[in-house]
């Protein structure tokens, strides 16, 4: 509930559209109690008992970011070049059969970094526009890296890439995402040669199918090894130590803050 | 055109009594062998798979994984500050900047990266300097010593020991120092430290003249090296290579002046390029990149005021106060009385932040830092707890070794040596 400068609080038919603006912490709040769990409790032992009366704490979600126009924030210089850089991408986009609207699911900007949410069908398409056309020139790919976020449903796995412009010395992040149960997404490392590792790595680590990829081998982990060792649902293991009938558990799986 | 043919013989593994005997059964000229991982002049475990015909390098592949440790999964267990004992391990020639890349990416999450105080931004700076001097030495014994020039690699490492033993002075650690922290730095420089790197600004300029009057204009050494390896810009980009590599083959581009963070923008510094794009035009790029540093250095002790080096912040910064006892680094003697025998909210916010550790708001950042070898730089997400939910390091030298076969093939086996000691690649970093 908010108040308003008489100190008085609103009448009930007053709290419509208009009044929206007054109510947003208020409309805030509600979100975030109808938000999912994220887990309870302070202490990530799952198997004993929790004995610290931190039990019944809940840690809810984050709702997914979305960025409205105008990307630039006149008093963050970090963010100087987001507009002309979304603009640019619309503009070279407008050319090619992929539209930009199609393309890029959403945008965010968040702590002085834009990420370009790009749906996977149009990656490629994306990224050559982004490496060709002159006033994006995003020559440099920084490589690709994996997330695993098991509980987003349907978009379990992200790829996110990072490209940065030597021309117009500008940074942008790329991100894509694919479900678990059909984790393809489509390789760029025709566009950009660097991305040849980094996309066997997150193949490694994550288990990402980067279609198109010339050879997606192992790179760190041994070529028979079972499993994608970064994924959030493998576990980090550890070597049980017995001393004197007691067993040390992997750290994972110790009681601990989190 | 050469024709090449289809059999070979196969030295890559297996019964060395098996592999010779179908050598002499065979007539084929191509040879694949294994070159590592357990070879000297490899850089570590590095593993090479050369196909030869004669003396040439027709194809080469390259292996890693033998020294992956699992650094970035195993962050997620632990809390943000403990994070940067890991990534100091990653590559273990360049400790300061992979802690630094981290703690700029966690300040960035935290959006506390304007309020680092300015003695800590000096020292980062102070103390990447001279990580850059120490890293681009071991750069170029290394490659003496796989060339078979062992004055290089004694002389190399002989200045290096200038620094480390300022490492070891400022934190207690040769390496792996886990001496930058999210919101600042462990603790405040020694007194004596100004002191021995006053002494090191002195001596460094005449061992950098003794290294140069070895190598510049060595016959032998520019018969190993020019226009070997050469890898032109249009490559460089195409294969993400970054740092002293791609200033070799002619772009000044360096995220010191591009994208200055640790307040790089207040330093005079020239950036080191050479056109030629080989060997040697790295050597002398790296060479010039320490006289650089040298400079860098000297202006970071005259900026030097006294001040705090870890954030204002008590729910960021570190609560004690580090001291060197007789045993080693560890509490000072006044912070234990304080929080044992003085105040007991003192120990409470002690023990949480200790083992707790802080909360990091949810979200997604990248910092980058122009590491010795190049772009170093950490993607770190948050899911709002006192742990990584991932952290990424985009190490330079993963994404340098991917061009090794453009160095290489169609050269002689001598020159993939050259080549590989050049790009400076460091395992650890590598592989993780």
């Amino acid at each position: 509930m908010s108040l308003n400068g008489n100190g008085s609080a609103p009448a009930p038919g007053e709290e419509g559209e208009e009044r929206v603006d007054e109510n947003l912490p208020a409309r805030a709040g509600r979100e975030r109690l109808n938000a999912d769990i994220d887990r309870s409790g302070m202490f990530g032992a799952k198997t004993t008992g929790d004995t610290s009366g931190y039990g019944r704490l809940l840690v809810r979600r984050q709702p997914p970011l979305a960025s409205e126009r105008p990307y630039t924030h006149p008093d963050d210089p970090r963010t100087s070049s987001f507009d002309a850089v979304a603009d640019a991408l619309e503009r070279a986009l407008g050319k090619s059969p992929v539209a930009y609207g199609q393309a890029v699911e959403r945008v965010v900007v968040d702590r002085g970094e834009i990420t370009f949410h790009v749906r996977r069908e149009h990656l490629v398409e994306v990224a050559r526009r982004l490496r060709d056309d002159p006033d994006l020139r995003f020559e440099l790919c920084l490589g690709v890296t994996g997330v695993h976020y098991p509980h987003d449903t349907g978009r379990e796995l992200h790829a996110v890439y990072l490209m940065r412009s030597i021309t117009h010395n500008t940074e942008i992040r790329v991100e894509t995402s694919c479900p678990d149960a059909d984790p393809h997404i489509p390789s760029i490392v025709a566009v950009y040669p660097t991305n040849d590792w980094h996309e066997r790595e997150a193949w490694d680590f994550f288990g990402i199918v980067f279609d198109g990829h010339p050879a997606l081998t192992r790179i760190e982990m041994p070529d028979d090894w079972h499993g994608h060792p970064q994924r959030k649902d493998y576990p980090l293991g550890g070597i049980p130590v017995e001393y004197r009938g007691a067993t040390i558990p992997p750290p994972d799986e110790r009681r601990s803050y989190q | 055109m050469t024709n090449v043919t289809e059999d070979y013989i196969d030295a890559s593994g297996g019964d060395w009594d098996e592999v010779i005997a179908a050598a002499q059964a065979s007539s084929a000229e191509r040879l694949v062998v294994n070159m590592g991982p357990q070879h000297p002049s490899t850089h570590g475990v590095l593993r090479l798979i050369l196909t030869l015909d004669g003396e040439t390098c027709t194809e080469a592949r390259v292996g890693i994984g033998y020294l992956h440790t699992g650094i970035e999964k195993n962050m997620e267990y632990r809390t943000w500050t403990q994070g940067t004992t890991f990534v100091t391990r990653m590559d273990y020639l360049t400790p300061i900047f992979n802690e630094t890349a981290y703690c700029l990416s966690v300040e960035k999450l935290l959006g506390i990266t304007d309020r680092i105080p300015e003695r800590a931004n000096v020292i980062r700076v102070l103390m990447m300097e001279l990580n850059r001097m120490s890293s681009h030495f071991v750069a170029m014994a290394t490659f003496g010593m796989e060339l078979g020039a062992t004055t290089i690699m004694t002389n190399g490492f002989r200045e290096r020991e200038l620094v480390l033993d300022i490492f070891e002075l400022v934190t207690g650690l040769r390496m792996n120092h886990a001496y930058i922290r999210p919101g600042g730095v462990a603790q405040d420089l020694p007194p004596e430290a100004e002191g021995k790197i006053r002494e090191l600004l002195k001596e460094m300029p005449k061992r950098v003249t003794i290294m140069r009057k070895m190598l510049d204009a060595n016959p032998l050494y520019l018969a190993r090296t020019r226009d070997v390896a050469h890898l032109d810009l249009a490559g460089c980009m195409a294969l993400g290579v970054t740092g002293p590599l791609l200033r070799a083959s002619g772009l000044a581009w360096d995220l010191r002046k591009a994208k200055p963070y640790c307040g790089y923008e207040n330093y005079e510094f020239d950036i080191p390029v050479a056109e030629a794009g080989d060997v040697y035009a790295r050597y002398r790029v790296r060479l010039a990149e320490i006289e650089q540093s040298l400079r860098i250095i000297e202006q970071c002790l005259d900026r030097l005021r006294p001040g705090p080096v870890m954030i204002d912040d008590a729910k960021i910064g570190w609560p004690a106060k580090l001291e060197l006892g007789a045993d080693g680094l560890g509490n000072s003697p006044e912070h234990i009385a304080h929080i044992m025998g003085g105040s007991m909210e003192a120990l409470i916010h002690h023990f949480k932040l200790v083992t707790e550790g802080f909360r990091v708001p949810a979200g997604q950042a990248y910092a980058a830092v122009e590491s010795a070898k190049g772009e170093l730089g950490s993607h770190v997400v948050s899911d709002g707890g006192t742990r990584p939910y991932r952290v990424h390091f985009r190490d330079p030298s993963f994404t340098h070794l991917q061009s090794v076969a453009a160095m290489c093939e169609g050269g002689t086996v001598a020159d993939v040596i050259a080549a590989v000691a050049s790009i400076d690649p460091v395992m650890g970093g590598v592989d993780r």
